[in-house]
């Protein structure tokens, strides 16, 4: 592989990152648009020298990614990548650590490790490639294909509910959980550094279109003439309002949202919920990660909720620093003998 | 008060006692103490702890029962004892399993109290066997043992629970007494474990005392016993258990090759110790990761190792079947990883607390495609300490996974181990690659060994996966003559450990008509058993095997240095094939699947069997 990267003073561009191997997705393939994303981001993340960026991944199209970005990478098993992170995180805590999978490897093979890396907080990027079918295997329904989606598994209709992964990242104690579209390089530009710089298990999931097996499974969310009704933009402190013409918001009735119209003059923008990324309690996020299985509800994209909780890796490293300020350093000579010895002359 | 009788003291070398009841007993503790006390007085020793997979079994159940066989000499011990001389029987249930087991005119204590119908009942016994001709041929000492420790302790402020539980430490005290041993590093042992509650520690002492005064006194004892030390070689000892000298193992490859230690585990039944025992030395930097499932232990051991720790993972069977797909992720990756197998009763679930040797296949075939990794296998408690450096050596040096194998029974028994000088053990610096020239992720050493360049080096960004590469760039390559050359690689790339492990040695003669071959946790009674046959004139040798992938280079001519070869297992073959297999030659078998370590007895009779009965003159 080439070894063309210098320890870098001056600031690195898209291109730094860009490997020498051929990327090898299929064309019009919206993983060509996140890979170009990250590309174009990682310089303005990676304070440190590039060196220190590990990308890892399982297993299926958006694995692959590690092999296409000039940084260190682990293309592992099926699943298995946020478990090979954690261990990547926990021996040096100064690297920046990336996860790339898709919803059959973090959600279906994966989903254990995937649920305990939120629980821990450990320090990690993780970047869902959500197409909902299997691609790499040739289109059987994922986790997060709808119910009665007819694949060649599925002839019939899937009679599988789908996850629905913004809310179990929630659930399992992620601290950084957002959503972006593949074809908004703007706006998924910005959902990249935003994970980048928490601290903490970042959760990003990306909607991203097989064209070969599920072409159009978020086309009302990338339509011109569908987007703006059906897509809920959240911003930190604003009202959420969507709509071509921003005339129609969500206000909660108790704990369930409705759809006002801004237009009959029976609500104004004071009605209108506000969204807090920053509580500390998960309940409005949860209302907004449930009524994207909603179809009457728009499809909040943009951040639902970012706390502030110690790393697993940083509590692994401060345990060993306690033990050893209150212990003194091991000495093995001391380990060996143990508690009980006798001498033999 | 009666007249206490001068009670006489007899001499002897070789004694095994087995101590029985139920799981909640303690009959582990008062096990674990006898050996103590029994190791600090200097006599060589060597233990079996066995006890059911549950933790609490209804009481008095014959499923309940938990028992620890100890074995202790003023000469050299190999094994925790075919037969126990002396068994101490808490209740009938622990009578009826270990019966059969005892030494025909062996001794037995037995605790009178609950022989009650409820127990004898449970028991299976259709009458009180103290009371018909069950026990006719053994020494019957009956023992009121649960009342006398309620009468030492009538004046403790304890709950009569809290007081029914100390009967162990008053048959300990009895045991104590019969044997002759001192009572001090119990009472030790007691004052600091109960620090905090200092009231058990003192009720416990004084059931001990009082079950050491009751043999001074009771005329059921007319007989002491006395046990010199053994002639050990000078040192300073103590005593391990194969998990805790696993550990130490671990630990010691990790400041002997200046590298952090990373242990990524998910307990099971009977490797969890070494988890245990490895997540109290944070203060030597030692990260332990307890996983979410046996993969998550293993593939973040993975990215540990890619990240420059010395990695390990540790299970037991059933969690290896789990790791296997990762083991070959260790394999392609090239990266230094170790993984220990205590082996346990199988298949699936199997007998979790029980011991056996099947997973020899498994740990050398085990995986999909052609994955070949280094196999070693420890053969006592203390060797384990020994080949867990000898693991992490061979890992770091050829940056391969290595599979470590011991099992339950090494696992849980210990033996006395004279502490090595630390400076005496070799140090193994292993090199990162931070020179950028010429570096690509898979070239080659002469030994066909990848670089080790981690991550946060500058200039040696790579990446590394599961799929087939390029031989030297690493590059994903899926070409026939490319895939035909990297299988060849990898596999010559183990083959070459062979020039690295020592030979294989042989206990007795180099030639003769049988050489008894073994692995694993068989090597004390397979020692013994060879030694006896040896003293009855048969011309008898043994070897055993640590290295198995790859095997010592002289494998092949010790074992054409004898007319026979037996290869005795706890499995069905499983090494007599490969045996079979590599060197075309034929072997001889013996084989028993019980859960259950051999005894000296059978080996020496399969021994004499293959012999004839000219005793080899």
């Amino acid at each position: 592989m080439a070894n063309n990267s210098e320890v870098q003073t001056i600031k690195l561009t898209a291109k730094d990152y860009k490997s020498d191997q051929d990327v090898r997705w299929c064309p019009g393939c919206g993983d060509y648009s996140i890979l170009a994303q990250v590309q174009r981001t990682l310089p303005d993340i990676i304070e440190k020298e590039k060196a220190k960026v590990v990308w890892v991944s399982g297993i299926g199209c958006s694995s692959r990614i590690p092999y296409y970005i000039n940084t260190y990478g682990f293309h592992g098993i099926h699943g298995r990548a946020p478990a090979i992170a954690t261990g990547v995180k926990v021996a040096n805590p100064e690297l920046d650590v990336w996860v790339a999978t898709g919803d059959g490897d973090l959600l279906s093979i994966g989903g254990n490790h995937f649920i305990h890396t939120c629980r821990r907080n450990v320090d990690l990027k993780i970047l869902l490639f959500n197409n909902r079918i299997y691609g790499l295997t040739k289109g059987q329904y994922s986790p997060t294909s709808e119910k009665g989606k007819i694949t060649k598994t599925s002839p019939y209709g899937s009679v599988d509910y789908p996850f629905n992964p913004i809310s179990l990242a929630i659930g399992s104690g992620a601290t950084f959980v957002a959503r972006a579209i593949d074809v908004s390089p703007k706006h998924l530009q910005e959902m990249i550094k935003r994970a980048g710089a928490h601290k903490g298990t970042a959760f990003l999931e990306i909607y991203q279109n097989c064209n070969i097996f599920n072409d159009g499974a978020f086309s009302l969310l990338t339509d011109k003439e569908t987007k703006d009704d059906n897509i809920l933009y959240l911003e930190h402190g604003k009202p959420m309002v969507f709509g071509k013409d921003l005339d129609k918001g969500i206000k909660l009735d108790g704990v369930k949202p409705i759809i006002v119209d801004l237009t009959t003059g029976s609500f104004t923008k004071d009605d209108i919920l506000v969204h807090d990324e920053f509580s500390e309690e998960p309940i409005l996020a949860m209302i907004l990660a449930h009524i994207t299985d909603d179809p009457a509800f728009p499809t909040p994209i943009g951040v639902f909720r970012q706390i502030q909780k110690e790393t697993y890796d940083g509590a692994i490293a401060s345990q060993i620093d306690f033990v050893t300020e209150k212990r003194g350093k091991g000495d093995l000579k001391k380990a060996l003998f143990g508690a009980n010895t006798w001498e033999v002359n | 008060m009666p007249e206490v009788k001068e009670k006489k003291i007899e001499t002897l070398s070789d004694v095994t006692v087995r101590f029985a009841g139920d799981s909640g007993d303690g009959m582990q503790l008062a096990g674990t103490q006898f050996t103590d006390t029994t190791a600090w007085v200097g006599n060589d020793l060597s233990t079996l702890p066995d006890y059911p997979a549950e933790i609490r079994a209804p009481a008095g159940t014959l499923y309940g029962v938990s028992g620890f066989q100890l074995h202790f000499s003023s000469n050299d011990v190999n094994t925790p004892g075919d037969v126990p001389d002396v068994l101490v029987a808490m209740n009938p249930a622990a009578l009826k399993k270990n019966l059969p087991e005892l030494r025909p005119n062996g001794t037995i204590i037995v605790n009178t109290d609950s022989f009650d119908s409820k127990n004898l009942k449970l028991a299976k016994y259709e009458s009180n066997p103290l009371e018909d001709d069950t026990l006719d041929g053994y020494h019957v000492h009956e023992v009121p043992i649960t009342s006398l420790t309620k009468n030492a302790l009538e004046d403790s402020s304890l709950s009569l629970k809290e007081v029914s539980r100390c009967k162990n430490f008053f048959a300990l005290g009895l045991m104590y007494w019969l044997y002759n041993r001192p009572l001090e590093k119990t009472e030790e042992w007691l004052n600091i474990k109960f620090k905090n509650k200092p009231e058990l520690a003192k009720a416990n002492i004084i059931a001990m005392k009082s079950g050491y005064n009751f043999g001074e006194i009771t005329e059921i004892f007319t007989t002491r016993y006395k046990v010199d030390p053994a002639k050990l070689p000078k040192g300073t000892y103590r005593n391990i258990s194969g998990n805790e000298a696993t550990a130490l193992g671990f630990l010691t490859a990790s400041v002997k090759s200046n590298l952090p230690l990373f242990l990524g585990s998910y307990p099971i039944t009977p490797a969890s110790d070494i988890l245990q025992y490895l997540s109290t030395y944070k203060n030597f930097g030692v990260k332990t990761m307890q996983a979410e499932d046996e993969i998550a232990g293993i593939t973040a051991a993975l990215g540990a190792a890619f990240t420059g720790h010395l990695a390990l993972t540790t299970t037991s069977g059933p969690g290896m079947a789990l790791k296997a797909e990762a083991i070959g992720l260790a394999v392609m990756t090239e990266l230094p990883i170790i993984i220990v197998n205590v082996q346990r009763g199988g298949p699936s679930t199997g007998l979790p607390t029980k011991t056996e040797q099947a997973d020899l296949f498994q740990a050398v075939y085990g995986r999909n495609g052609e994955s070949p990794v280094c196999v070693i296998a420890a053969r006592t408690p203390r060797d384990c300490f020994y080949l867990a450096i000898e693991a992490a050596r061979i890992a770091l040096k050829f940056m391969t996974p290595v599979i470590l194998l011991t099992d339950g029974y090494i696992a849980n028994g210990s033996e006395p181990w004279r502490i090595p000088d630390i400076e005496d053990l070799p140090d193994f610096h292993k090199e990162y690659r931070t020179e950028k020239e010429g570096f690509f992720p898979y070239s080659r050493d002469e030994n066909l060994v990848r670089p080790w360049a981690i991550p946060g080096t500058p200039g040696l960004e790579h990446r590394i996966g599961g799929l087939e590469t390029d031989d030297i760039t690493g590059n994903i390559n899926y070409e026939p003559d490319n895939h035909d050359k990297m299988v060849r690689i990898r596999n010559q790339k183990i083959q070459n450990i062979a020039n690295d492990i020592p030979e294989l040695k042989v206990d007795g003669d180099d030639s003769g008509d049988l050489l008894v071959l073994g692995w694993g946790g068989t090597y004390g009674t397979l020692k013994d058993a060879v030694r006896l046959g040896r003293k009855k004139g048969y011309k008898v040798s043994h070897a055993h095997l640590r290295y198995i992938n790859p095997l010592p280079k002289n494998t092949k001519d010790v074992l054409k240095s004898f007319s026979k070869v037996l290869i005795p297992e706890i499995n069905l073959g499983q090494l007599a094939s490969l045996i079979k297999s590599e060197f075309l030659i034929e072997v001889e078998q013996y084989n028993l699947v019980r859960g259950l370590p051999f005894k000296t007895e059978n080996v020496l009779r399969k021994i004499t069997e293959l012999l004839g009965g000219n005793n080899g003159k």
